[in-house]
């Protein structure tokens, strides 16, 4: 048992130790393959530093020649142009040469995710290099290119089939919430309105002025406060309502099992839009059939406090169904045996209940408890179509009494363009989302098992 | 039945009261909660069927029950034509979608490669984000692309969305499978591309058949997307059609809007109700990420 080195971090990245060979490779990619004597592979590494440079190259005004009277930054290449408009985000308005700001950002990102990509193959360049060179000297052999291209062939298998996804994701997802996220430090608001003005970074002045400005501050906190007391009853109401009644439906005192299920169920299948827009009207307050039935008047989308019970008895409705279904599931899973030992230890129906089948139950529905808090949080749709967010609240910005955060940034995104605002409390949702599914995550078995 | 029957005869009085204070109390929660449900469901399909116009004038069980509203919808609105928009995306985001991510499912289950730790925390973070969180970016993007107002755009971003999450289910399902036959046929010199078609896609025929469904239905009832992305009336889908028949001011096209609803939600409930075991199963494995 000799002593095992630890690795130092820079030894992972770049192989045991810098040689020769290493070094080439570190100016020219490729130069230290060529050295160790592996053609292939170096034309392998040298095309990817070739294609950045005659891309550089390629869209700069050397190629593209210049415009009389553009400023020298528009005649720089793709990567220098992009990075240098990341920074500033642009310096001209108006007229020939205007810049546009988010375009501008969209474009730094972009380049500053190539040349990441770059570094990383830079990197394996290397190593390779220093790799090649110290087996060489100890072996005597060196691979051929034969077998290199073969190794990644076989490898690279997984990062072909799935190309097309991860390429639609790094657009349609990873891209736009970077972009999001770098919005909150930027001034693009209703008074910045590009690409007529330009955008200019502000650090944290948004998160600020969350704390600083009365306004902004009484909005937040009354918005958030009401989206986690919204999403703890609409979770805890929907789990226990659909618990009671899946314990009802599988009495054995109940008759046509079937025909009552299906009514229940019946929730769930209908689409939650047109479940939405139809209570709506139905709860209307002058028209809707429910005031005319009860013969009264009773404001139930039009008062902050009772559109706010109105929300939760609405999202009742809407989500027992699922819940009773699952726990119906879970519940004729359980070993029966235990409730006959109960039984004859003296247990009551209702002990063995809450002794026996409740904490197994909720041990294992607890995963769905969390995902359901955190879509509840994001709960768009019952807020959005019943309430639109009313009744007004002239003492919030761009918010009134129901609204929750997830409607608050849309309010701000589609009708009032306060961009930087609205991704300050992405921002915040996503700390607080995000932070609560990592931990559901981490303690699961699934990433046990997986990672 | 009988059982209970005889046990009932056992029964001490004290007994006999308890049990039928429970009859009265399943029962009655049974009722209450199904004239809650059935209420409104009934109101609704009865005021497509009304003569008047007005949510005022809407009952439940009309006096004089008319085909109207129906005729009235596809002659006044673009009613067909949002169908048919909404029909095309969602084909299209279901055969999109069952592709892209089958492959990735199998790669994330199957496969060892560099970079797989990172790649699968990455998405599982991707999926805890609403979907519009990104949306000005791919406002901005889609202005630059002349993508904007293009129904066929929403698919790219209805498929991606949804490729995170839809990875996860995969790979939750394939892994309850065992990996001997994949072993076999790699033994008999199989390659990764049939492994994948002979082996592989087979096995996970039920949970593709889930995603596709419900990628076919998401189109169907989403508002947010083409609200954001889609200007002109004749490019609409359906959701943002029967919102805007609704949240018009004037009060005269409730029972329009009724009719709309019936049809559409009408064959969905039908279908859920069909498959609901299947489709439950299919949500409680993805919200385990089991």
């Amino acid at each position: 048992m000799g002593k095992k080195k630890t690795k130092k971090w820079w030894q992972k990245l770049i192989g045991e130790r810098m040689t020769s060979s290493g070094w080439l490779s570190f100016f020219v990619f490729g130069l230290g393959q060529l050295k160790n004597k592996q053609k292939g592979k170096a034309a392998f590494f040298f095309a990817f530093q070739f294609v950045y440079i005659l891309a550089e190259i390629v869209s700069s005004s050397l190629v593209m020649g210049s415009i009389p009277g553009q400023p020298d930054y528009w005649g720089y290449g793709f990567f220098r142009k992009s990075l240098h408009g990341f920074i500033t985000l642009g310096e001209t308005t108006g007229g020939r040469f205007r810049d546009n700001s988010p375009v501008m950002m969209i474009e730094g990102i972009i380049a500053i995710f190539l040349l990441l990509i770059l570094v990383v193959i830079w990197t394996m360049n290397i190593k390779d290099a220093n790799e090649s060179y110290l087996s060489y000297q100890r072996t005597g052999q060196i691979q051929s290119s034969k077998d290199f291209y073969k190794e990644v062939f076989e490898t690279s298998f997984a990062y072909v089939v799935s190309a097309p996804a991860l390429i639609l994701m790094l657009f349609v997802s990873i891209l736009p919430i970077i972009f999001s996220f770098l919005t909150a430090f930027t001034n693009w608001d209703a008074y910045h309105n590009p690409p007529a003005d330009l955008i200019d970074w502000v650090g944290f002045d948004n998160f600020t002025k969350i704390i600083e400005l009365p306004g902004w501050r009484t909005t937040f906190l009354g918005v958030a406060g009401w989206t986690v007391t919204w999403a703890v009853v609409a979770t805890f109401t929907t789990f226990f309502g659909g618990l009671l009644l899946a314990v009802v439906i599988n009495n054995k005192r109940v008759v046509f099992k079937k025909v009552w299920r299906t009514i229940l169920i019946l929730p769930w299948a209908i689409p939650s839009m047109v479940s939405l827009l139809v209570f709506k009207n139905f709860l209307n307050q002058t028209y809707g059939p429910l005031n005319r039935m009860l013969g009264m008047d009773i404001p139930w989308l039009n008062d902050p406090t009772v559109a706010k019970i109105t929300l939760v008895v609405i999202n009742f409705w809407l989500g027992v169904p699922y819940f009773m279904m699952l726990m119906t599931g879970v519940l004729t899973s359980f070993d029966k045996t235990i409730y006959e030992a109960a039984k004859v230890d003296g247990a009551s129906a209702r002990q063995s209940f809450w002794k026996i089948t409740f904490p197994i139950l909720l041990s294992q529905v607890k995963p769905l408890l969390i995902m359901s808090f955190a879509s509840n949080f994001n709960n768009f749709g019952v807020v959005f179509f019943l309430t639109g967010g009313g009744p007004r609240n002239i003492a919030y910005e761009y918010a009134n009494y129901t609204d929750i955060l997830i409607t608050w940034i849309y309010n701000m995104t589609k009708d009032f363009k306060m961009y930087n605002m609205a991704s300050v409390m992405s921002i915040l949702i996503f700390l607080l989302i995000g932070g609560i599914s990592t931990w559901n995550f981490l303690r699961s078995d699934a990433f046990k098992e997986d990672i | 039945m009988g059982n209970i029957k005889k046990m009932r005869k056992k029964m001490r009085p004290v007994d006999r009261v308890k049990d039928i204070l429970a009859y009265i109390g399943i029962y009655s929660i049974l009722i209450v909660v199904s004239i809650s449900i059935l209420y409104p469901v009934i109101w609704i399909v009865g005021s497509s069927f009304n003569p008047g116009s007005s949510l005022a004038s809407a009952t439940s069980i009309p006096k004089n029950p008319t085909l109207n509203n129906f005729i009235r919808l596809f002659e006044e609105t673009d009613y067909k034509r949002w169908y048919l928009n909404t029909l095309s995306v969602a084909t299209v985001n279901m055969i999109v979608s069952v592709l892209l991510v089958g492959t990735m499912g199998y790669v994330f289950a199957r496969l060892k490669f560099a970079g797989k730790k990172f790649g699968l925390l990455t998405i599982l973070i991707l999926q805890m984000f609403p979907s519009f969180m990104g949306m000005i970016a791919i406002y901005v993007f889609f202005l630059n692309f002349g993508l904007l107002n293009q129904p066929l755009a929403l698919v790219i971003i209805y498929s991606a969305g949804q490729i995170p999450y839809n990875t996860w289910l995969i790979k939750g399902y394939l892994k309850n499978v065992s990996t001997s036959l994949d072993e076999a046929a790699q033994i008999d010199g199989a390659t990764k591309l049939q492994i994948y078609t002979k082996i592989v896609l087979p096995i996970m025929f039920p949970i593709l058949t889930f995603v596709a469904i419900t990628q076919f239905m998401a189109p169907w009832f989403d508002y947010i997307l083409p609200s954001f992305l889609i200007s002109s009336t004749e490019k609409k889908t359906l959701a943002v059609g029967l919102y805007e028949l609704i949240n018009s001011q004037t009060n005269t096209n409730f029972t329009m809007f009724a009719a709309g609803s019936v049809l559409v939600a009408g064959p969905v409930a039908i279908l859920y109700l069909f498959l609901q075991k299947f489709l439950i199963s299919g949500l409680s494995a993805g919200a385990n990420k089991e």
